[in-house]
């Protein structure tokens, strides 16, 4: 995807909007939001409090389960359990407490600025890079990490060298090990270990030795604590890999469900200056075209932590999770009515175009399109020389590709 | 002195290597939940336990007038006891918000364990008007210790008077059961002069009236609807030996004044206890408020339209901050005290100390003076 502002007027999805009717959108918007905020009670405390509830003790009775994980019925009871019990935590309970969901109760116990999480983040590092750069700068080109963590190409305009052909591999390890990986770029590793002086920075090293701490807790705990519980049953390695299994289960899952969110093709990136004085029309529309919501049963909402209302939980971050259900009917009307495309597919269909899309960028701009299977050793043939044989020969190589691809539009314009 | 307690209660010599051993077990417990801690997993089973945060239980709700009700609550193992005359702080979640608010205990201690408030439903009182009709056995209420020195003291005065108005009277109910149920005979002599809005509407009317014909007290009672409000200057007709008496008294603000201008010109003693008002400030014209930082102790102005963040920035509070429009949480700091307003829709939160409340600096002006702990 071209970032919104070099689009030509037609390929432009905003270019029939006037700045009235952006803020009129906003205006909408805004009403939706005070619906919620009108009716917030009771009934949104109870959930709450029984998701948590649930998840305890679903957390707890695997954990026990895993005490006897020699055998093997408790061993695979017990890591399924837990892997569960750690997508909730993580998706409809922690993400959505540190958003500050629920923060109305008052209750110092479910509160954004008390939970912490089962992940190796620390939860205020997370809240910043998750809730103020990621929610503020949705989509906006090198201000917003979570568009390809810092180690992929996300955008056509970002230019094509061969380490990228590399990313889908890091993509699928990123995956693995993703709470890491979340870890890392919320430290701004890349950034931050790049220069002696800001190495160097006591709030770097503070924050460093604040995930350090924090993964240690988390490593004990999953591979020493409850292995060591579980050796009266001889269950210590069978313990240590159910944990490693859950973890790894529940990292998969959570990337799968964040690429969704924001990296189908057809959702939009945009420039850094563009959001240069932005109105709160504008915010919300950029985070109407930045979004993608997976479509699907209540099961699969919640497992989520109803991330799968991507776009209802990016216009408004602070609402109770689980009302996003009931006004996404009013937000796609909204998108209707001024002409906006509400992107919303199955989990499976999802991932694949997310997964598409990391690949056909991890390859040279139009070297997917402009390849099939009549032409394909030239291709890869093309490829290798692009891959090896310097900038020089990359630059002339691309030229031709685009030119390609442009005449192949036209042609099938023309037809 | 804690040496002394430490070994009284972990029995002699071993008590050393016994509390290591206990803390290690904690220290175990803490690694294997981690990032909860061991009284959250602790709290799913048994919330009134020691050691946790201290709350209660329902264990009956009793009407008492057409719009007051007592409440008896089984409090948490840690509940350290009260003396008669005391209050103590109740939160309870009101429409999933959590609100405190004080109630005086209206028993002695009970062998039961049990403390009882009466709680007066006023007015668009939310969590009065949630405890009088809405309160079921077995929810769970949280709690704070028993505070306050509106309590007879040890020895008791000779001679008492009370005086009392509305639900002021549930303090005083409290000593009253309390002296009334020892077994030795109440030497002291008591007056209580209790006003109300009528006669059905006395709280504990029964039981006051009880007490006079069994001649344990003398009772006045006074029905604003027909005998008007009480006037001070009427005292010494209504208890003629009001200078030999030791006055307690608890009501509303008007009274409790008028009483203190009339004791402390006569030089009488006087005990009095105020309620703490819930009523909302008047926060609804837009207008400001200072704002002060509890913390560096910087006091700022902040009119109605300016976000306390930019206030106090610009009056140079280093603050936390993120998004600046309401989306990251990353300002939140808690309102000790005060009243702000969302810019974004108007809408007015009101903290009192104790509240618990956390605003959002960002996108909130002070709408009235404000305390902030940062």
């Amino acid at each position: 995807m071209t970032v919104i502002q070099k689009k030509s007027e037609s390929m432009n999805p905003v270019a029939h909007l006037s700045a009235e009717e952006i803020e009129t959108i906003g205006v909408e918007l805004d009403a939706i939001r005070q619906s919620i905020l009108d009716t917030r009670g009771e009934s949104d405390a109870v959930y709450i409090r029984k998701v948590i509830d649930a998840q305890r003790k679903l957390e707890l009775a695997s954990r026990t389960l895993l005490l006897a994980s020699v055998f093997p019925p408790a061993w695979v009871l017990g890591t399924a359990g837990l892997s569960v019990a750690k997508i909730i935590e993580n998706m409809e309970i922690g993400h959505n407490v540190m958003h500050g969901q629920w923060d109305w109760m008052r209750d110092p116990k479910i509160h954004s600025t008390t939970w912490e999480w089962d992940n190796a983040s620390p939860s205020d590092q997370w809240k910043h890079s998750h809730n103020e750069l990621h929610h503020t700068y949705t989509n906006v080109i090198g201000k917003d990490n979570d568009l390809g963590y810092g180690i992929m190409r996300v955008d056509e305009d970002q230019r094509w060298i061969p380490m990228y052909l590399a990313q889908p591999v890091w993509n699928f390890i990123n995956a693995c090990f993703f709470e890491y990986g979340i870890a890392a770029y919320d430290l701004e590793l890349g950034k931050n270990l790049a220069s002696e002086k800001r190495r160097q920075s006591p709030e770097f090293k503070a924050r460093y030795q604040q995930t350090l701490r924090k993964i240690r807790a988390q490593a004990t705990k999953d591979y020493v604590v409850h292995p060591l519980l579980s050796l009266p049953t001889g269950s210590f390695l069978p313990t240590v890999a159910a944990n490693f299994t859950a973890n790894v289960v529940r990292n998969l899952w959570t990337h799968s469900v964040i690429m969704c969110g924001h990296f189908p093709e057809g959702v939009e990136t945009f420039e850094r200056s563009s959001i240069e004085g932005e109105t709160r029309g504008d915010w919300y529309l950029r985070q109407m075209l930045g979004s993608a919501n997976i479509s699907g049963s209540q099961a699969m909402h919640f497992m989520t932590g109803n991330l799968s209302h991507q776009i209802e939980h990016h216009l408004f971050p602070d609402l109770p999770s689980n009302r996003y259900a009931e006004i996404a009917p009013q937000v796609q009307d909204v998108f209707q009515r001024y002409g906006l495309s509400y992107h919303v597919a199955p989990l499976p269909q999802q991932v694949a175009s997310a997964w598409h899309k990391v690949v056909r960028l991890s390859l040279p701009n139009d070297f997917l399109s402009q390849t099939t299977v009549k032409n394909a050793p030239q291709q890869l043939k093309l490829l290798w020389a692009m891959t090896t044989k310097g900038p020089k020969v990359r630059r002339a190589a691309q030229a031709r590709l685009s030119q390609q691809a442009r005449r192949a539009r036209t042609a099938a314009a023309a037809a | 002195m804690t040496s002394v307690a430490l070994m009284r209660t972990s029995g002699g010599p071993a008590a050393p290597r016994s509390l290591s051993l206990r803390d290690r077990l904690v220290r175990l417990a803490e690694a294997a939940v981690t990032p909860m801690v061991p009284a959250d997993v602790l709290d799913i089973f048994d919330p009134l336990r020691s050691g946790a945060d201290l709350r209660g239980r329902i264990v009956s709700v009793t009407a008492e007038t057409d719009d007051s009700a007592s409440i008896v609550i089984l409090p948490g193992k840690d509940w350290a006891g009260h003396v008669p005359g005391q209050y103590l702080r109740v939160g309870v979640d009101v429409d999933g918000v959590r609100l405190w608010r004080t109630y005086s205990l209206t028993h002695g201690p009970r062998a039961d364990r049990c403390v009882s408030i009466t709680v007066k439903a006023i007015p668009d009182g939310k969590v009065s008007n949630h405890l009088v009709r809405h309160a079921q056995v077995g929810q769970l209420l949280h709690l704070g210790q028993a505070e306050g020195d509106f309590v007879l003291g040890d020895p008791m005065p000779d001679r008492l008077l009370l005086v009392t108005a509305g639900s002021g009277v549930t303090p005083v109910i409290g000593m009253l059961r309390n002296l009334f149920s020892k077994a030795a005979p109440v030497a002291t002599d008591i007056v209580l002069l209790h006003s109300a809005l009528s006669r059905s509407e006395v709280i504990f009317g029964e039981e006051l009236r009880r007490y006079a014909a069994e001649g344990r007290l003398r009772l006045v009672e006074l029905h604003t609807d027909t005998d008007g409000m009480l006037d001070v200057a009427d005292l010494d007709e209504i208890v003629p030996d009001l200078e030999g008496r030791t006055t307690f008294a608890c009501g509303p603000v008007g009274l409790l004044d008028a009483l203190e201008a009339h004791h402390t010109e006569r030089g009488l003693p006087l005990h009095i206890e105020r309620f703490r008002s819930a009523v909302l400030p008047d926060a609804g014209d837009g207008q400001g408020g200072s704002v002060t930082f509890t913390t560096s102790g910087i006091t700022v102005e902040g009119d109605g339209s300016t976000p306390i963040l930019d206030a106090a920035e610009a009056g140079g509070v280093l603050m936390p901050s993120g998004c600046r429009m309401g989306v990251c949480f990353g300002c939140v700091l808690p309102l000790r005290e005060g009243v702000v307003r969302d810019l974004r829709n108007g809408e007015i939160t009101v903290a009192a100390p104790g509240d618990g409340v956390a605003i959002q600096t960002c996108i909130s002006a002070a709408a009235g003076a404000c305390h902030i702990d940062h």
